[in-house]
């Protein structure tokens, strides 16, 4: 065997993992693999903690979808304890999912991914980042500093904490929405509308036409895909029904309550991380091509839709089906995807500011602690989550089962770093330019 | 001449670093007398080389380094070291780091106890732990267990504002630290000075407040019967904002800065507190863990004998 490159750690993500890429005699690649090398253990350490206590523990899980996990956490404890939470406090956490997603994907697409189009992949490590982007283009770089600003200091102001929130409970919200606050959020969630749509516009223009080549072949690899639709099929991330498409477009729908049928979780000696698989299509094996192994987060989203909810989203939709067809397996087109989403939640969340409703003070439901069990789930920016509880008589935590956005993704970065590996390295030519498009086709999956 | 940084994450969450990113105006104003050598959340360098051929860890050396996290397992120990060895001052960023923060919990568990857990859920395959990966340590350590901590900014998150003047001094070559003060020193609601009444509430109802007048005007979290560990918390998450964070949000504080001085016993001190409302603190629940909720490191946490859990 040849020798092994360690990239280490995977840089421009939000977490831990390093690449392995085994070469053999001849400088092509044998083996390659990602493996993730972060583990804390929540499903253990919230054992015998208060539920209603959950949605501000939980939440530290990730530091960049706090959001989410709260969410997930306060709708698990709902269902285990049978709450039905007044409509105005479903609109706020709703509100609160929409425009958590905002500073989300402007951080992913314009702080992580964009220095490798701007910058250009080859470009040399110290100036291919989000620095070197203020220094090249600073009128775009303040810009968008301050807009991803703009989307966190918003919820900051209404819910008291932007990171690890705390104003969803359970049964509800903490505070319901004054109509100064109202009108606040909305100027500012209309200006973050008009800079999404400035960002795809820029983006479908200047960036993606110049890469079609990189987005064709590096990285593609052929798997089913998972989301959250509504009743009626339209994409959905607060509440709805899991849609899982098999690669050749056909789906099953099921309640999340239901999920442990449909997904089981595979462990490889080398990772930290559970792989989950679709254990009803077949055996799981980390190879490409293998029936069980499905993707999540935005491309996935916006495949199992049938339709996007909002008008400019709808249209973007259309035009990308019209490209790339259904289901799209272009890995690189994530960040694509990204945008789309990015318009959809910035238009979502202005609409939800328009309805009177939002302001209704009655923002919480009785809560009783009681023995029950509850799924919470919710589209993270990084995929289907999961959060499934089990409570005693007194309400306390007695066991746990996390399934997070991005381990839906953890079989497929692998083999998406195999196959981006195999098609770039051949007969030992290689360098850092050439090995980082091998990270581009990780970040975009926003791991 | 710019001050060379060095940043990593160790057990944590990346919001320690979303929290830099907060600082917005100040980041862009403080950016020109920085320059980053090492931050794998948005830089490009790596341990083991730009093409992963080197054999050894290479960490630039720096002026100063940021850390965010406890400290878990081994590589996380290696790295920590070899950073410490390479700057001059190193900043310990977040709870995590400080005090291990809520991944610190898990030291109320041995590590195998853990490791069965985590890997015996209901989706999970029959398996064993994986045994390839970078090994857990007996237990979670904040980041001054291990080696000289210069800087503390404790928070969870941070608050951006703590980090630029954190920064900031330290660019004029000053010390800089939290003042020992409790989040009740600069909560503004109103005590009245009456007690509560014997049992705690659990944060099963909302506060009694009116939305539309300002947060001045509703009475201490305390008083009103619900958990708050804000008179045995650092102070530090308002800002320049109205409230602590979370009393803006309307809900009590859950201690996410640590104690407000180094051996500081909150359990203890947060003992008084509610006798001095009149709560009785029998009726608080899982009292252990939630005032070492963000403080399981330096052994505030350990395993107990099962049937006391």
């Amino acid at each position: 065997m040849g020798k092994t490159l360690t990239i280490q750690p995977v840089t421009r993500i939000e977490g831990h993992a390093k690449v392995l890429i085994q070469l053999d005699d001849k400088g092509n690649v044998a083996d390659a693999k990602m493996a993730i090398v972060a583990l804390r253990g929540f499903e253990q350490f919230c054992i015998g903690r208060p539920a209603e206590e959950m949605p501000r523990i939980v939440n530290r899980i990730c530091g960049i979808c706090p959001w989410q996990h709260h969410l997930a956490s306060n709708k698990a404890v709902d269902a285990a304890w049978n709450i039905e939470i007044p409509p105005p406090a479903e609109k706020l956490r709703r509100l609160m999912q929409h425009l958590s997603y905002i500073p989300d994907k402007i951080l992913h697409f314009y702080f992580l991914a964009a220095p490798d189009f701007v910058m250009g992949p080859d470009a040399d490590p110290s100036v291919r980042n989000v620095l070197g982007i203020l220094k090249a283009n600073p009128d775009l770089g303040l810009k968008v500093v301050k807009m991803r600003q703009l989307g966190s200091m918003l919820i900051e102001h209404f819910a008291g904490k932007v990171i690890h929130p705390v104003a969803a409970v359970p049964g509800g919200f903490t505070k319901p929405m004054t109509e100064a606050e109202r009108e606040e959020l909305l100027k500012g969630a209309e200006e973050l509308l008009e800079f999404a749509k400035y960002s795809m516009e820029l983006a479908k223009k200047e960036i993606f036409p110049k890469y079609m080549d990189l987005i064709q072949n590096v990285g593609v690899i052929e798997t089913g895909f998972i989301g959250t639709v509504t009743e009626d099929g339209t994409w959905e991330i607060y509440d709805g029904k899991i849609r899982m498409m098999k690669a050749d477009g056909t789906y099953e729908d099921f309640a999340p309550e239901d999920y442990t049928a449909h997904i089981a979780e595979h462990v490889e000696p080398w990772a930290y991380v559970k792989m989950p698989y679709a254990k009803k299509w077949g055996d799981f094996a980390l190879e490409l091509g293998n029936p069980t192994i499905y993707r999540s987060n935005c491309l996935a989203r916006i495949n199992v839709c049938d339709r996007m909810p909002t008008p400019l989203a709808q249209a973007e939709l259309e035009e990308f089906r019209e490209k790339f067809g259904r289901p799209c397996q272009y890995t690189i087109l994530y960040n694509y995807a990204r945008l789309l989403e990015l318009v959809c939640n910035a238009e979502s969340a202005v609409a939800l500011l328009k309805e009177p409703e939002i302001t209704n003070p009655n923002v919480r439901a009785q809560v009783e602690p009681k023995a029950g069990r509850g799924v919470g789930c919710v589209e993270a920016p990084r995929g289907t989550l999961i959060h499934d509880y089990e409570t005693d008589d007194k309400g306390f935590i007695t066991k746990v089962n996390l399934i997070v956005g991005t381990t839906h993704n953890a079989a497929p970065m692998s083999l998406t770093v195999k196959q981006a590996a195999q098609t770039l390295i051949k007969n030992g030519q290689y360098d850092q330019g050439l090995l980082n498009k091998i990270e581009m086709a990780i970040r975009a999956y926003d791991p | 001449m710019a001050v060379k940084v060095v940043e990593e994450w160790f057990n944590s969450c990346s919001g320690c670093e979303i929290s830099i990113l907060n600082m917005g105006d100040a980041l862009v104003d403080l950016l020109p007398e920085l320059e980053f050598l090492h931050i794998p959340v948005i830089m490009d360098h790596k341990y083991f080389g730009q093409t992963g051929e080197g054999g050894q860890l290479e960490i630039p050396e720096a002026d100063v380094a940021i850390v965010s996290g406890g400290i878990r397992n081994e590589e996380h120990k290696e790295v920590l070291e070899e950073i410490r060895k390479k700057c001059k001052t190193l900043i310990a960023l977040g709870t995590c780091a400080t005090h291990g923060g809520i991944p610190a919990m898990a030291n109320m568990w041995s590590k195998e106890e853990a490791l069965k857990c985590i890997y015996s859920t209901v989706t999970t395959d029959p398996t064993e732990p994986p045994t390839d990966v970078p090994a857990w340590l007996d237990r979670v350590y904040a980041v001054d267990e291990i080696v000289k901590v210069d800087v503390y900014i404790p928070g969870c998150p941070p608050h951006p504002k703590n980090i630029a003047d954190a920064l900031t001094a330290l660019l004029k070559g000053e010390t800089w630290s939290l003042p020992e003060r409790s989040v009740c020193d600069t909560c503004p609601t109103v005590r009245e000075k009456k007690s509560a009444s014997g049992t705690i509430k659990r944060s099963l109802e909302n506060l009694d407040f009116d939305p539309d007048a300002p947060i001045d005007t509703m009475r201490c979290i305390m008083e009103q019967g619900f958990i708050c560990l804000g008179p045995v918390t650092k102070a530090g998450c308002r800002g320049d904002s109205d409230a602590p964070r979370c009393i803006k949000a309307r809900i009590g504080c859950r201690g996410c800065f640590g104690p407000i001085r180094k051996g500081a016993r909150p359990l203890v001190d947060m003992m008084a507190a509610w006798t001095s409302v009149g709560v009785n603190a029998q009726t608080v629940p899982d009292r252990r863990a939630l005032l070492n909720r963000f403080i399981g490191a330096h052994n505030n946490l350990r395993p107990l004998p099962t049937r006391r859990r």
